[in-house]
């Protein structure tokens, strides 16, 4: 029996669009714009001003509080802006704009550390930070955060998330194809940063030749398991996966460490064997660039700060009239309004779907057909949460757990009646913050 | 720069194609198998009342929606399906107005006065059925004999009235006296599995409705088997407690519902007034399904005591 958990859906893949495309090198771009705040934390701070000379690896945002990590130049060149820009999640965010002077120079800061066995875990910690890394799944939550879980909360199991159960995203795929060397690396640094002995890395069934080429690189390591999982989505959620992988499960309103495990995602693994092998910051990242409405899909490494319009054009440009573009998957994915807007740190996928791919619905009654119910991988009620939402009934909602929801989107995939409910439910949790907040 | 006019909705951005109407026509399709049943034992006139119900179903809900000003859907299906079933559970030889009244009142006051589709507490088709057994009870349990078409009786109220039992093969196949589409236990089993196949019944509610009738009624000293192919039972367990408006959302939930709806269908038969109890157990656990959603809400992920 394959691990996995209750709940879920199969969507259709349609991973082979790109699953087969080694990943390739992003062409320099002209111009990135470094948002301040790719992370959840508070934003850094701008520490370059228009006019000055940045290098490739250099810091130009800097980062005070503790749930923060600091930004770095992703390209050489001259600071042209430091401004609010649109950004991916939506609406402006402070950001610094630098144009290319096409030399792709190496800041002089820069260079390899100590070797793993070597480092101290505070040293490793300091680096994660210092590098700025995030979690590269999606949520951007800093990674040295995560590492550093209060004594007291007996974590002794890390996993490393390679299910990719987003449909038409295959970084993670590629990662563990071209590079499974680094997700080892970056793991073993993990273990040594936070004293944890075992380690699980999780895969989907449908990337058997990932689960291949992972065990080949973990030759006999003893303490680290890779574990193959069903395919269904969401398998790659924190709590689904940490369901599947060891059997707990996270206390609503908790957090992975409250049950002794800590989850990064595959590409932050590689992020982190980057930093040890050559001291680069993270400044570029695996992005799939796919979709009906791209002419030449591909698994891309890029450079953080390019314009998604640029991106776009490497790929051959749109095929027939673009209808939605998603940073992420179709299933979680933020539908983009301005293609000026730079990829992210959390930018796994950029897809482009055909205007003729894209149904609008027209919402009906609810049938009480309970597919939501089924689907829903919270066990959660989705139907009665959209109803309360639609009345303003937030205690209501709140008593039936909406903040529990992860928004994956199971329930508006499967309703016959097309009704928004995930959408709903947001509604509903970012009322409840906000009376929360109130209190 | 940006002509492109780009759709930003809310994720997520796939849809699994399913749609309201899909399954309606599905339950439809398997309703075809008890109406051809009721069409081999009962006739023409078995076609014409299935016919005649469901057109009255659809205009009533098409003449409501226009009344209350919202977008005319019969095409969804769903009047067609409450016609269908009702037609089915009617004596093969009641007058056609009478089916006609029991369809209206189907739609009107079984479904229309709620608000409509998924707002109505109680199976419509039930609704309608019961009010034609209160207002015309001799034609509603006058029943006919299968092929020849004399008068005669169903099981069982052959069974309560003169303690006479019918044989079992018969009563699979179909070939006895009862509604229209109640009698053939078979083809309404294979319509029954072919929604559950296609995820459009939930196994659990007609699984936990025959087992309690046929724990019951073998516990009171009755014969399982007979009740179990007797009456509207396999109708009303694979048909009408499925309903998804009017039955319970969680799995749980659906297996009390199918619990109870056995419980009272075999009181009623062995205890009450009347042979047969399908109808009445069915709305009985649909009034009770607000109260099982409320006490079956299911455990989340991770839940903690409230403190």
């Amino acid at each position: 029996m394959l691990k996995t958990f209750i709940g879920g859906i199969h969507p259709p893949y349609n991973k082979e669009l790109t699953n087969q495309k080694p990943i390739e090198k992003a062409i320099l771009p002209k111009k990135v714009i470094i948002p301040m705040g790719m992370h959840i934390g508070a934003p850094c701070e701008p520490i370059v001003k228009v006019g000055d000379l940045v290098k490739k690896g250099q810091k130009i945002g800097e980062a005070k509080a503790f749930v923060s990590v600091p930004a770095h130049a992703s390209i050489s060149g001259k600071v042209v802006a430091v401004e609010p820009r649109p950004w991916p999640g939506g609406g402006l965010i402070m950001s610094v704009v630098i144009e290319s002077d096409g030399k792709d120079e190496l800041y002089e800061g820069i260079h390899p550390p100590k070797t793993l066995s070597h480092l101290t875990p505070d040293e490793i910690k300091n680096l994660i930070r210092e590098a700025g890394i995030t979690g590269l799944g999606g949520a951007g939550f800093p990674t040295q955060v995560k590492l550093s879980p209060p004594p007291e909360k007996g974590v002794d199991i890390i996993i490393v998330n390679a299910a990719e159960c987003e449909p038409y995203i295959t970084a993670d795929h590629r990662l563990l194809l071209e590079r499974p060397d680094d997700v080892v690396l970056g793991l073993e640094a993990i273990m040594k940063a936070t004293g944890v002995k075992k380690s699980f890395i999780g895969i989907e069934n449908n990337k058997l030749d990932a689960v291949d080429s992972i065990k080949k690189a973990l030759q006999d390591k003893k303490d680290i398991e890779v574990v193959v999982l069903a395919t269904k989505y969401p398998q790659g959620g924190e709590k689904q996966l940490i369901k599947a992988v060891t059997g707990r499960e996270v206390p609503s309103g908790g957090l992975p460490m409250d049950v002794g495990v800590i989850v990064n995602n595959a590409g932050t693994c590689a992020a982190i064997s980057n930093v040890l092998k050559t001291g680069l910051p993270l400044i570029e990242r695996i992005t799939t660039v796919t979709g009906s409405g791209i002419k030449e899909p591909k698994n891309l490494l890029i450079k953080i700060g390019t314009p998604l319009i640029d991106i776009i054009g490497q790929c051959g440009g749109f095929k027939g009239k673009p209808g939605k573009v998603l940073m992420g998957g179709p299933m979680m994915g933020l539908a983009q309004s301005q293609l000026e807007a730079p990829t992210i740190k959390g930018t796994s996928g950029l897809l482009v779907l055909e205007k003729a791919d894209v149904k609008l619905y027209e919402p009906s009654p609810c049938i009480r057909c309970a597919r939501c119910v089924d689907a829903c991988p919270i066990n959660l009620l989705p139907t009665n949460l959209a109803k309360f939402a639609e009345k303003n009934m937030w205690v209501e909602a709140e008593s039936y757990h909406a903040m529990d929801c992860i928004e994956c989107g199971c329930c508006s995939y499967v309703c016959p009646a097309h009704i928004p409910l995930t959408q709903h439910i947001r509604i509903a949790k970012s009322h409840i913050i906000s009376s929360r907040k109130k209190k | 720069m940006d002509d492109y006019r780009l759709i930003t909705t809310s994720s997520p951005h796939l849809h699994s194609g399913e749609n309201i109407s899909r399954i309606m026509f599905s339950v439809a399709i398997a309703l075809l198998l008890p109406t051809f049943a009721g069409i081999y034992f009962f006739g023409f006139r078995a076609l014409s009342l299935v016919v005649i119900t469901s057109l009255a179903a659809m205009l009533t809900e098409a003449i409501f929606q226009k009344l209350r000003n919202k977008p005319i859907a019969i095409s969804d299906g769903s009047a067609l399906v409450t016609g269908m079933l009702l037609a089915l559970n009617l004596p093969p030889g009641l007058p056609y107005w009478m089916a006609v009244v029991g369809a209206v009142v189907a739609i009107s006051l079984g479904k229309q006065i709620y608000g409509g589709l998924g707002s109505n507490p109680f199976n419509p088709a039930l609704i309608g059925r019961v009010f034609l057994m209160i207002t015309f009870t001799t034609p509603m349990t006058t029943w006919i004999n299968p092929v020849d078409g004399t008068t005669g009786a169903t099981p069982l109220s052959l069974m309560k009235m003169q303690g006479l039992q019918t044989d079992y093969a018969k009563m699979l196949i179909g070939n006895i006296g009862g509604s229209l589409g109640e009698t053939s236990a078979l083809l309404i089993i294979i319509g029954g599995i072919y929604l559950i196949y296609k995820g459009y019944v939930d196994w659990r509610i007609p699984a936990s409705f025959l087992g309690s009738v046929a724990v019951l009624s073998g516990f009171l000293g009755q014969d399982p088997i007979f009740h179990l192919l007797s009456g509207g039972l396999m109708l009303g367990a694979f048909f009408m407690a499925t309903d998804m408006v009017t039955t319970p959302l969680s799995k749980l939930g659906k297996i009390i519902f199918g619990i109870g709806a056995g419980l009272f269908t075999v009181l009623i038969r062995v205890y009450g007034g009347y042979p047969e109890g399908v109808s009445f157990s069915i709305l009985l656990m649909n009034a009770f399904t607000p109260l099982i959603n409320r006490f079956t809400v299911p455990k989340i992920y991770g839940e903690v005591k409230a403190e």
